[in-house]
């Protein structure tokens, strides 16, 4: 039995036009004891990151003589749910921090912390499809808050297809229901693809309009991690500048 | 036939004949940018399996093996059959394979392959249940790697998609009672698509397809892109700890679906054939 994930004026399930974002919100700073930290709310996502390091590697022998190895773990809380998970660490999770870690890395001038391990927690509060994306967003803000030097910030955002229509940031309902998800990160200030996977059904040219919008969507997300980040370290935003000066 | 040794953390001097090549359009393997290595299928190479084949990629080998058999469904599908993929690299396939349970890199394996035979549709698994809430058809897919020289996400796929098309199901009888009689002779497995996955690397700059150990080692990013019979996109996923701009990404989705008829079809001709080589 399927649900119609559009109405006759094409508005999703919860009320949002095909390229509209969920509400999104990031706060800097949020974990005491964590070097750096953020907390993102991604429609009903709700995701804690920290950041620890840059510090000694444990292991030792996972040492790299010239940079920093970069140790990421992704994991959702038993209550995040609409059953509950089970706490110990999914096939799924696996895959998900790997991504997130290779997203992570070529932002990260890991050059400039020669042996020693810079760790990323992203914790799953509360998941409404979307969560890698979300985290990977928080990540991000987490590791600019801990003061480590990167490249860029890095914003992931998902699009896909629902009801046979291109839409930006797939939800929980849509991501089950639908025919494609996209979730992607880019590095938005240089304009390249540090995370990309895809499941689903897109023909070619549905391909290239699901990235681009995926692209955009990330490009949002940007903009409010930036704002997140001014409003901590200047109390207040600034408008983004187009060009440098 | 001496064994070669092929390493993981690439030598200096290797490192610098790779960039040599690359820059004439060339690989240290003779190979063009864009050329496959060696394909060959041999199909149903484990008689106790439902479904099976050997896919010999370059140096990789694979073996796939399907079992199709009877189960309860999951709660929350009860009038859908189970697909259960799993790899694992074994020790035997290189120096650095190690045995204990799968690592991140053989989970990521069995995630991709699985997602490109879920999200293709190949498999209808309305039509893989027998009595709904009660009893389904449950299809393991397991992957075994051999032999690894890279393109381990390509060569599973050809070997998956070929134990699959190839493979057969118990029929069943249901009891008065609601009971399953598993008979002892078989039908096929009804294969609606075939999903073939592409893999190409980024090497100083230049992209690759069908990257081999060696090229894995050195590569900035890699991307996978899976493509149905259709010509539709229905797996992705970007691996590698560097990037991809976004006319790399549109570019290698053309690719992708280029290649992906091209290789659909010898293993097509293989298992219309039931022969031994494409």
């Amino acid at each position: 039995m399927k649900t119609a994930l559009l109405n006759a004026d094409k508005i999703r399930l919860d009320g949002r036009k095909l390229d509209e974002l969920r509400p999104v919100k990031i706060e800097v700073g949020v974990i005491k004891n964590a070097d750096g930290s953020a907390r993102i709310e991604f429609g009903k996502n709700k995701i804690m990151a920290a950041v620890y390091g840059p510090k000694e590697v444990h292991p030792k022998h996972l040492t790299k003589p010239d940079r920093a190895i970069v140790k990421c773990r992704y994991h959702m809380t038993p209550f995040s749910t609409d059953t509950r998970k089970n706490p110990s660490f999914s096939r799924r999770e696996i895959e998900i921090s790997k991504v997130i870690r290779q997203a992570l890395e070529p932002a990260i001038i890991l050059e400039d912390y020669p042996r020693s391990s810079i760790e990323v927690y992203m914790e799953v509060l509360q998941s409404d499809g979307g969560s890698r994306c979300a985290a990977l967003s928080a990540a991000s803000v987490a590791l600019a808050d801990a003061g480590i030097n990167m490249r860029d910030l890095v914003a992931g955002c998902a699009a896909g297809k629902i009801g046979g229509e291109i839409v930006l940031d797939i939800d929980d309902t849509e991501d089950k229901e639908g025919e494609a998800d996209m979730p992607t990160g880019i590095m938005p200030s240089l304009g390249l693809v540090t995370l990309f996977q895809l499941d689903g059904n897109l023909s070619a040219s549905e391909f290239q309009k699901t990235f681009d919008l995926a692209v955009n969507g990330c490009m949002k997300v940007y903009q409010i991690q930036r704002e997140a980040l001014m409003n901590k370290y200047f109390g207040q935003s600034e408008p983004m500048q187009e060009s440098n000066e | 036939m001496s064994a070669v040794r092929k390493a993981v953390v690439v030598g200096t001097l290797r490192k610098s004949q790779m960039k040599e090549q690359l820059v004439k359009g060339k690989r240290l393997d003779g190979r063009d940018l864009l050329q496959q290595r060696n394909l060959s299928i041999e199909l149903g190479v484990i008689e106790k399996a439902s479904g099976s084949a050997r896919v010999r990629l370059g140096d990789t080998e694979i073996v796939a093996g399907a079992k199709v058999e009877t189960g309860r469904p999951f709660p929350d599908t009860p009038d859908q059959g189970l697909l259960i993929v799993t790899a694992e690299v074994l020790p035997i396939a290189s120096a650095y394979a190690e045995p204990g349970p799968p690592n991140e890199e053989a989970i990521e394996l069995a995630r991709v392959s699985d997602r490109g035979i879920r999200e293709s549709g190949m498999l209808d698994f309305s039509k893989l249940m027998i009595k709904k809430g009660e009893h389904v058809y449950s299809v393991f897919v397991d992957v075994a790697v051999l032999n690894d020289d890279g393109g381990l996400f390509d060569a599973a796929s050809y070997a998956i998609v070929s134990a699959l098309s190839t493979a057969t199901r118990p029929n069943t009888e249901l009891a008065e009672d609601g009971s399953l009689i598993v008979s002892d002779d078989t039908s096929d497995l009804d294969v609606k698509t075939l999903p073939i996955a592409t893999t190409f690397a980024k090497i100083h700059g230049k992209i690759v397809f069908d990257p081999n150990t060696e090229e894995q080692a050195m590569m900035e990013a890699r991307l996978t892109l899976v493509t149905d019979s259709e010509g539709k996109f229905v797996a992705g996923q970007k691996g590698g700890s560097g990037v991809f701009t976004y006319d790399e990404m549109k570019e290698l989705a053309r690719i992708s679906a280029e290649r992906g008829i091209e290789i659909r079809k010898a293993i097509r001709d293989t298992i219309d054939n039931g022969s031994q080589k494409t």
